[in-house]
């Protein structure tokens, strides 16, 4: 079956925001793509040996390096003259993006190459057992960021990785969520109508790590975006270019639907510093719809 | 034509005529000027290349991964730190057959930092999977990369090679080397035509999740294919010295051993060393000679047991050590001869230059002189006893 530039018959879980998500990535593309993917979860579910999801040309080398291995490949399309009608694509998780592959990643979008990078955030080190990353939200409890007795959960707020790709002066820097389907396959089309690096990164739901029922991934997507946890938002040139308005819902919604946050039911002074991210959020990036006048 | 080169700027002219499509590095000393004359040629429109500045050395080797994937000709270079962090890349590109080419400017390693020469570098990634090629001069480093790109290219190879060159003592060094024309080249490395590639036209899946039914096999490939290599490697430079007019084994390569009762065996720019002191012995009437390993990997088991099954006592010279260990190519060429009739009695190994340490020819003669019925473990030659701390002068 070829209806899908990403075939069926992977070993993802039931669910899984990541492979819905790159799906609607890859057919977005369209066929004259190249993928070069980070190892992870998607990496490992789509090309178990001998079988390969892929109906594009597909490389993966290491966990860090998507992001220089494209930059080579597409020089290599360069050299060649094919350059010219070919969508590069490096793709990875958040642990490989924003973590151990920050570099890499950095001198792809410093370099100019003309690639799209994908990060797939679900928020932690998914592949190995749900530890603790870069983009791990604020007291999350993950393996590496357990709650206990002298903690709540993960330490940190996520690292703005949008903003540090933007602040790198590329063309297209954009968010987007499972939740929002068609919004993700726009952005892939306008990031692939310009020159130059861009990065896009999914918010992708993972019932096993996040743990909530499979048929709820693009529910809570959506609630993340409503809340104002995760705004979806782009970036041109280094300026914010545009915001998906919402009339707020409060982070409570979002959080109780979820087990990795289901410690934080009973402290309300925590839920209120959550609270406080989402608010800082609307206000700075100016989410919130105007109030309907009557 | 014959030129008074320094070492890296023959091999960036040699390079140069292989035509990479895609060049990629990272600086760090001894390689520098290499790969800064290849921009400069890149710059001048002498060398048609991508030539992509990274950010690290785990990024200039997958970018020439990248390169070699898409169907390019790829080089890179580097030294010491940089090979070893680009070592997690250099496993891969070997795992992937993808005939990368790399020069490697051999250097000590951290800590303490030194950046002078030794061998501890390329020698740490023996194991990648990866032909590595010791330069005894600069008209071996240069020649060596022709040989690389035809070798690892070939359909039946698919292997990345590293030339290693001496660091400062070649790559900084000057000397008359011949530099092939451009028609010459042509005549020996044929356009690059990759097995596989990622092409939209046909679209393959490379670097799957290979689970325990299948991994072992591959291994034994790269294996069998690096034995293999061993007798393509005479071939090619068969064919090179009717090209170019020099002669190489590629393997190893004797040095008035025919007779000889001791010999030493050594890689790299040592070697030339060693055949001046075996010379002067030589004239004295002592029966002395050398083999130079030129393969590292693959390993030449048959041509290092022929070249000394009939010589009595063998010293084995080691630029690295395998710390905690015997040194590493002594500890291999003592397996040679494991449980062959035909041996030599005494194999003793020696650990020299380190860091930079000259290895001048009273060095060399010490070694010979070291060479009795004894044999010696890990000598470390020229060490000042005055440097060390009590507990260590014995
Ligand atoms: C250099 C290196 N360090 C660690 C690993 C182990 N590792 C493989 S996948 C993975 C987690 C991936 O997390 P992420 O990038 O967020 O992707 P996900 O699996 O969550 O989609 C880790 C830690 C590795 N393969 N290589
Ligand atoms: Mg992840």
């Amino acid at each position: 079956m070829k209806d899908h530039l990403f075939a069926a018959g992977h070993t993802a879980c039931s669910g899984c925001g990541q492979v819905m998500a790159a799906r609607l990535v890859i057919d977005a593309s369209g066929k004259n793509t190249v993928v070069v993917n980070n190892t992870g979860c998607l990496e490992v579910l789509s090309t178990k040996y001998p079988e390969s999801a892929w109906e594009i040309p597909w490389l993966h080398s290491l966990f860090e390096n998507a992001a220089a291995v494209a930059s080579g490949v597409e020089s290599g399309l360069k050299y060649l003259g094919k350059k010219e009608g070919t969508n590069i694509i490096a793709q990875g998780g958040d642990g490989s993006t924003a973590d151990i592959g920050l570099q890499a990643l950095s001198g792809m979008l410093e370099r100019g190459h003309d690639i799209l990078y994908v990060c797939y955030d679900n928020e932690a080190y998914m592949n190995t057992g749900v530890q603790r990353s870069g983009l791990t939200p604020f007291d999350t409890n993950t393996t590496t960021s357990p709650t206990g007795a002298l903690a709540v959960g993960n330490l940190r707020p996520k690292k703005p990785m949008p903003e540090i790709a933007a602040a790198h002066g590329i063309p297209y820097v954009a968010t987007a969520s499972v939740g929002f389907p068609q919004d993700i396959q726009k952005k892939v089309k306008k990031a692939f109508s310009v020159k130059g690096p861009k990065y896009i990164q999914i918010h992708v739901p993972c019932p096993l790590g996040w743990r909530y029922e499979p048929q709820l991934s693009i529910n809570i997507g959506k609630l993340a975006v409503e809340c104002g946890l995760y705004p979806l938002i782009e970036y041109e040139n280094g300026k914010l270019s545009g915001v998906k308005q919402i009339q707020p819902k409060p982070v409570e919604e979002y959080l109780k639907a979820q087990g990795r946050f289901k410690h934080l039911l009973s402290k309300p002074e925590e839920i209120k510093k959550i609270q406080e991210i989402a608010d800082s959020n609307i206000q700075k990036y100016g989410l919130k719809l105007p109030a309907a006048t009557g | 034509m014959k030129e008074f080169l320094e070492g890296s700027h023959a091999v960036a002219e040699v390079v140069k005529l292989c035509k990479p499509g895609v060049v990629s590095a990272y600086p760090i000393t001894p390689q520098t000027h290499i790969v800064e004359d290849l921009a400069q040629m890149v710059s001048d429109g002498t060398l048609k290349a991508e030539f992509v500045n990274v950010e690290s050395e785990h990024s200039a080797a997958s970018v020439v991964l990248g390169g070699e994937a898409a169907g390019v000709r790829s080089y890179t270079a580097t030294s010491s730190q940089g090979l070893l962090y680009m070592a997690e890349v250099v496993f891969n590109i070997a795992g992937l057959r993808l005939p990368v080419v790399m020069t490697c400017a051999n250097r000590a390693i951290s800590a303490p930092i030194n950046i002078w020469n030794d061998h501890q570098d390329s020698v740490s990634l023996r194991d990648t999977g990866w032909v590595q090629l010791f330069a005894e001069n600069i008209q071996e480093a240069a020649d060596f990369h022709l040989l690389a790109y035809r070798l690892g290219e070939d359909k039946s190879m698919m292997l990345p090679v590293m030339v290693c060159m001496d660091g400062f003592i070649l790559t900084h060094g000057i000397e008359t080397v011949d530099i092939p024309t451009q028609e010459q080249v042509d005549k020996f490395l044929p356009p690059y035509k990759a097995l596989y590639k990622l092409d939209v036209e046909n679209p393959i899946s490379i670097g799957p999740l290979v689970d325990p039914e299948y991994y072992l096999e591959t291994r034994y490939a790269l294996q069998k294919t690096l034995e293999e290599a061993l007798v393509l490697i005479p071939k090619l430079t068969a064919e090179f010295s009717k090209v170019f007019g020099r002669t190489y084994n590629g393997l190893v390569e004797g040095y008035r051993l025919e007779d000889a009762e001791r010999a030493i065996v050594a890689m790299g720019s040592v070697c030339g060393t060693v055949k001046d002191v075996v010379d002067e012995l030589r004239k004295k009437g002592k029966k002395v000679g050398l083999l130079k390993i030129t393969s590292y990997r693959p390993f030449p088991i048959a041509a290092i047991y022929d070249a000394l099954k009939n010589v009595p006592k063998v010293a084995v010279l080691d630029r690295a050590v395998s710390l905690g260990s015997f040194a590493p190519l002594a500890s291999e060429v003592r397996a040679v001869f494991t449980g062959k009739k035909k041996a030599p009695k005494v194999i003793s190994s020696f650990v020299v230059g380190l860091g930079g340490r000259d290895i001048t020819k009273h060095s060399i003669k010490e070694i010979y002189s070291l060479l009795t019925a004894k044999e010696l473990h890990g000598e470390y030659i020229d060490l000042k006893p005055e440097l060390l701390t009590p507990e260590f002068k014995g």
